[in-house]
Formats: C-alpha cells, structure tokens, sequence
C-alpha cells in the first residue's frame, strides 16, 4: 500500500475523480493547491493542533468498555470517544482545518450540508470563532426531525435554509450548498462534512479526521503493548470510518469493519446500505457506489439515524470494499437503538444513534467470533463517532418512554 | 466568423447556418416527460416552430434526474414532476426522433450518471439511431470522459462541453479542443433560471474562447428569458440558449389547468426568435 492514493486526478483506481460543472473547477484546484501548501507548513499545522488540543479537548479518551464487553462474544471493548469533543462529535475535527484553510484562502464565507445536524453546528461553531459568515442547508424533513440542532445552530450566528426539493434530506441539502457554492465561489468555501464530493474534498476530511486513528494507535500501543485485531464504525458518507481507518490501512492485521445503516432490513428496500446493495454511479460529483434504480435515479434512503441517511458513500470507502481490505454490513435500526440501551446501561454512555451502529457491530461480530473460534480473544475499538443528546426524541418514540416520572414522592 | 467546417457536427452546423444569415443561433431547452411524455414531445417539436413556424436552430432535450445541481428551481420543479409521473431514460429517443423529423438538430442535456447506467456506448448507439445530434453534459468534464470521446466518435456524435468565466486559461484551451459542434458558455456564475439582468461577464468569456482560433461557434446561456435578452446577448455570441424562461410557461400552463397548452410557450418562442433577428453585431 505504498502507492499514494488518490492520484493526481483524485481517483481511488476506478472510484472518486470530479464530476461537477465547469464553474467549481478552479475553485477545486485553489483548495488542493493551498491544501497541499497547509500540510506543509509547520504554522498552519501548530496552528490546527492547538485549535484541537484546546479548543476541542483532543485527545480524546479510549475508554475500555468492562460491562459492555459481556454482550460481544470473547471481545474485549474499547470506545474511541470522539463524543467528547467541543460540539459532541468527530465533526469538529475536519471543520477547524477547512476553517483554517478557509482564513489561508481569503474566503470569508462557508456553507455546509447537514442531515442530522452535527456536522451543521460544527461548522457553525467554527464559524463563530474564525468570524465567517455561514449558511447550513438541511433537508426539510431532518430540520423537522432535528429542530433542537436548527436552534443550536441560529443561536450560534448562521443562517440555517431548510431544503424543500426532491427527498428533502441529506442528499438534497448537498445539491442546494453546491447550488449555492456554483453561485459564490468568489468569497466562499463549501466545508463538506463527509469524505465524499469531488476531489479533493475525501482526501482533505480524511486527512483532517486522520488524528482519529493516530491517536488510537498511540493509546493502544501505549496502554496494550499492541494493535487491535479490529477497529469498527458507522459510515454513511464515511468520515469518521475513514478517520478511524486511515492509521490502520497499512496494517493488515487490523480489520476494518464498517457498518452501514440497514434501516428497515435492506430485504425491505428501506435502507441506506450503499455498499451492500448499491451500484457503481456518479453522485455528487464522484464516482462511488450509489443507491439507484435501473435508469440512474437516486433512491431515497432509509434510516432512523439523520446522519447515515444518504444514498452514496465517499469514494476510498468504495475502494476500500472493492479491493477486500474493509468489510461492511449492514445494521437494522432495531439492532441499533437495541445497541444503544445497552451501551448506555452498561457503561453510562449513550451514544449517537449513528455510532449505535458500530456498536450493534461490535456485538455482532464479536459474537460470531466467539460461535467459530472459542478461544479467540479479540481487541475491538468501536469509534464512538458521537454523544446521543441529540437522539433523546428519537429515543423516546422508540421505547414508547413518555417523559414522565417513574413515581411521585412527596405527596401526602 | 470562419468556422472549422470538419469541427461542426451537425449542431454546429445549424449555428453556421445562422451565421450565414447574419444572426446568431437559437437554441431552445425542455425536458422529456412534463408535463407529461407525450404533450413534451409536442412541445419539443413547437420550438422548432413557434407561432408562426420560424423557431429554434437547436433544441436541447432534457432528461429529468434526481439530483440537478446546476438547475435552478424551474428545471428542477419540472424534472420533479415528470419523475414522479415515471419519465424513463429511454423516454428521450422518441423525442430526439420527433425533433430530427423537422431538420433541426437535437442535443440532450443530461447528468452523467443517467448515461453511466444506461451504459456510455449503448447510449451512443440509440441515441445515433434516434436522430440524434450529441450531447451536452453539465456535470461531465473532458478529464473524465475518456469513456463517452470514443463512442461519440465512433458514432459521429457532437460534444458539447460547459466553460465558465472561472475557467482558468489552461482548462478553457482543454475544454475546447474536447468539444465538437459548439461550446456552452456558461455566463453567469450559477444555476439555470430566468434573470433580469444577463451577464455582462458573457462577452468576455465568448472573447477568450474564440481567442483561441479553435473555429467553433460560441452558445450563451443561463439568464435569458426574453427577445430583448436574447438580441443583447446575441450581439457578441454565436448562439443564444434558453431553458428556464421555456420551462417555465409549461408550469404556468399547468398551474393554470391547462397543461397541454403551448400557447405560451410558442410566443415566447417566437419572441426570441425575433429577437436573436435583430441582435446587433459587430
């Protein structure tokens, strides 16, 4: 793995390149060219650093999950916990670089898509403290779904516009920002949240979400003396999955292992699982696989969790599937919300409903693990890519939990 | 303005005819499938003739999708509705048909991934057998069309590529050497919609386009909505290109209660026709 990926042209072999208009190309190429130049300067990278040191409380902790571990087989669980960050998840992470690169670029605007609305604050956030303005577009259905993020977000400074065309989520949100970017570019930088869009946005989040697994290989060979026999996560777009891969790519005795959103079960078609039932298409400006019918329309998806809600995947992802070294599957919303109670009574975290996922994995396979090879004693380390706050709702419709007391005390 | 004859095509060479005239060209856009498959091919074939039978040079057939991020609300609006009342891919052939049958060249405007999974030289091929002229491809640059530049030269289909007035000098000189039959100015720096000002960035972007000698004509679009918008742009273009404003007197039909009425449509046809008759040129 010595090769250096992308290439030039933003391809990961056949996936990824730029399938967007004329207009956003010499935009993409003013990114790349000031990107390439900010990894190689040591200020901009002092100035990242202390930004995620002491603004976002990096690094973050690896946390061994004890009373977790039971229900996973022979494995024993460490949590990653990016849902400690400034803002409750990975997010902040890649939008404090693409901030820093906005400020280098002389851009003093940024616009983001969001679906469950974390990726929304983050950028909003960064542009409180850089001093940018910032427009976030969401789906119509999610902002309905995720007001108290549409709330956090205005409170915060930005303009937040609810996108009312097509399947009115998260792919319809991408669409208008890159309506918008089309129309901008002169004085605006589009921080994409995911590791996806055209070259170089999934080498650029990838990079900036890249401290995920140097960290995590650091605490491990630290703490362990060893790797882990694999890491885990959820992906919808992919960042924090890649983030969480990236370090480990070159070592082929850590697994990676992604988890899709299955939503209603992908036999009943209502599903975001891109790699498992999607083809190879172009959406949003890369070539990666695409949930899409027989003429190239994109299907609408299904997921309880906003942000695994989108019908393609970044493009290194697709890769990554295509060429064997990260295996994916999918996870129902039942098995995720289940995940998520136990996680959280056994361990007093809760987490994200899209981390859920990973978590409903991590008993999956460390259950299958232990059904073939009894006497394996795998290390798993579950990117826990969010805090579950935000999903309180979402919980309380699902376990029919109506708010109310469990009994008064008090009364006479 | 001389243009490279083995360059044109057959869209190109509707331009040059134009141009033989004194005049630039009119190229019209719809989408196949709204409001309905049928009343669009209708409409297709109305451009062509407007009120009283003189209308566009060339007419750019849509394909509706999913996912039209250079479209403004109008196309998208449109699109929307004729995929909900299951417009299908293969849709686009009866109309190109119905348009050749006129002997006005048919372009299809259309997102990549629609032609992908149709299969890149299957496409050529029906597309070649329908009538069919070449294609214009928003989302599609010459850097990753390596694929569709041999089906369409071995099924003698035009090429059409966007410019925009960001392209840098490089990606400009790439872009047109790329193209056959003509290149697509992009003037303003947006989506599709009617507007009330166009660009005053077109001249400039058709300047340095012909700049580089390479004998192809020079389409204008995004913004115009009326004859006067179409005479004031064709003064320094080759052609003058409009969708939204077309599409959007469908949508009045329809609002209306009269979907199959192309009324509208034919007199704004005829509008800009006449406009792009009296387009002063230098």
């Amino acid at each position: 793995m010595t090769t250096r990926l992308p290439d030039d042209q933003g391809h990961f072999d056949t996936f990824g390149g730029r399938f967007v208009p004329e207009a956003l190309f010499a935009a993409l190429d003013q990114l790349e060219t000031e990107f390439r130049a900010a990894q190689a300067d040591p200020e901009f990278q002092a100035e990242l650093r202390s930004l995620l040191t002491d603004y976002a409380g990096r690094p973050s902790p690896l946390t061994e999950a004890k009373r977790f571990s039971a229900y996973c087989g022979n494995a024993t669980v460490l949590l990653k916990r990016e849902d400690l960050n400034h803002t409750g998840s990975h997010k902040i992470n890649n939008v404090l670089g693409q901030a820093l690169l906005t400020r280098r670029m002389g851009k003093t605007r940024v616009i983001a898509e969001t679906g469950a609305g974390q990726h929304g604050v983050a950028t909003a956030t960064a542009a409180a403290l850089f001093g940018l303005r910032c427009t976030v577009y969401m789906g119509e259905v999610d902002t309905q779904r995720q007001a108290l993020n549409v709330a956090r977000m205005q409170m915060l400074g930005a303009e937040v516009v609810a996108v009312a065309a097509g399947s009115r989520t998260l792919k319809d949100a991408l669409n208008e920002a890159l309506r918008d970017w089309v129309a901008s570019v002169d004085d605006t930088h589009y921080i994409i949240g995911t590791v996806g869009g055209p070259h170089p946005f999934p080498e650029i989040v990838r990079e900036f979400q890249r401290v995920i697994s140097t960290e995590t290989k650091a605490q491990m060979l630290e703490r362990y003396g060893r790797l882990p026999d694999a890491v885990l996560a959820c992906v919808g777009g992919g960042s924090n999955a890649m983030g969480m891969f990236a370090d480990f790519i070159g070592d082929p005795e850590v697994a990676l292992l992604g988890f899709e959103a299955g939503g209603d079960g992908v036999e009943t078609g209502r599903h975001a699982a891109t790699i498992a039932e999607g083809q190879v298409g172009v959406l949003h400006g890369m070539r990666t696989y695409v949930l899409q019918d027989s003429d190239g329309q994109t299907k609408e998806s299904h997921s309880i969790s906003a942000g695994l809600d989108y019908p393609g995947v970044g493009p290194e992802h697709a890769w990554l599937a295509a060429t064997g070294r990260a295996s994916y599957e999918p996870v129902t919303d039942t098995e995720a919300m289940e995940a998520l109670k136990i996680l959280t009574q056994t361990e007093g975290i809760m987490p994200a409903i899209e981390s859920a996922h990973a978590v409903a994995g991590a008993m999956r396979v460390g259950r299958r693990i232990a059904e073939t090879d009894p006497d394996a004693r795998p290390v798993f380390v579950i990117c826990l890519s969010g805090r579950g706050d935000k999903d309180v709702d979402t919980a309380i419709r699902w376990f029919g939990l109506d708010g109310s007391a469990d009994k008064t005390a008090g009364n006479l | 303005m001389t243009f490279d004859q083995s360059r044109l095509g057959k869209s190109g060479e509707a331009f040059a005819a134009a141009a033989d005239q004194g005049r630039p060209a009119l190229v019209g856009y719809l989408p196949v499938g709204y409001p309905d498959v049928a009343t669009s091919i209708e409409a297709v074939v109305a451009l062509t003739e407007g009120t009283d039978g003189t209308g566009c040079d060339v007419v750019e057939i849509g394909i509706p999708y999913t996912d039209p991020v250079m479209d403004g609300v109008a196309i998208q609006r449109a699109g929307t509705a004729a995929l909900e009342r299951g417009v299908h891919t293969r849709d686009v052939f009866p109309a190109v048909e119905a348009v050749a049958a006129t002997g006005t060249p048919a372009l299809v405007m259309t997102y990549w991934n629609l032609i992908e999974r149709y299969g890149v030289r299957a496409f050529a091929r029906d597309f070649a057998a329908a009538g069919g002229a070449g294609l214009i491809t928003p989302d599609l640059t010459p850097d990753e069309a390596g694929e569709w530049c041999a089906a369409s030269d071995e099924y003698g289909l035009d090429r059409v590529f966007l410019v925009a007035p960001s392209s840098t000098d490089k990606r400009l000189a790439t872009t047109v050497r790329a193209c056959r039959g003509w290149v697509y100015a992009t003037a303003v720096m947006g989506v599709t919609g009617a507007r009330a000002e166009t660009s005053n960035a077109a001249p400039a972007l058709v300047g340095r386009v012909r700049a580089l000698g390479a004998g192809l004509p020079v389409g204008v679009g995004l913004g115009v909505s009326n004859g006067d918008q179409a005479a004031a742009v064709g003064a320094t273009a080759d052609g003058v290109i409009v969708g939204s404003a077309l599409v959007s007197t469908l949508l009045a039909a329809e609002a209306a209660g009269t979907p199959g009425d192309l009324g509208a449509l034919r007199a704004l046809v005829s509008d800009l026709s006449a406009g792009v008759r009296r387009a002063e040129r230098p």
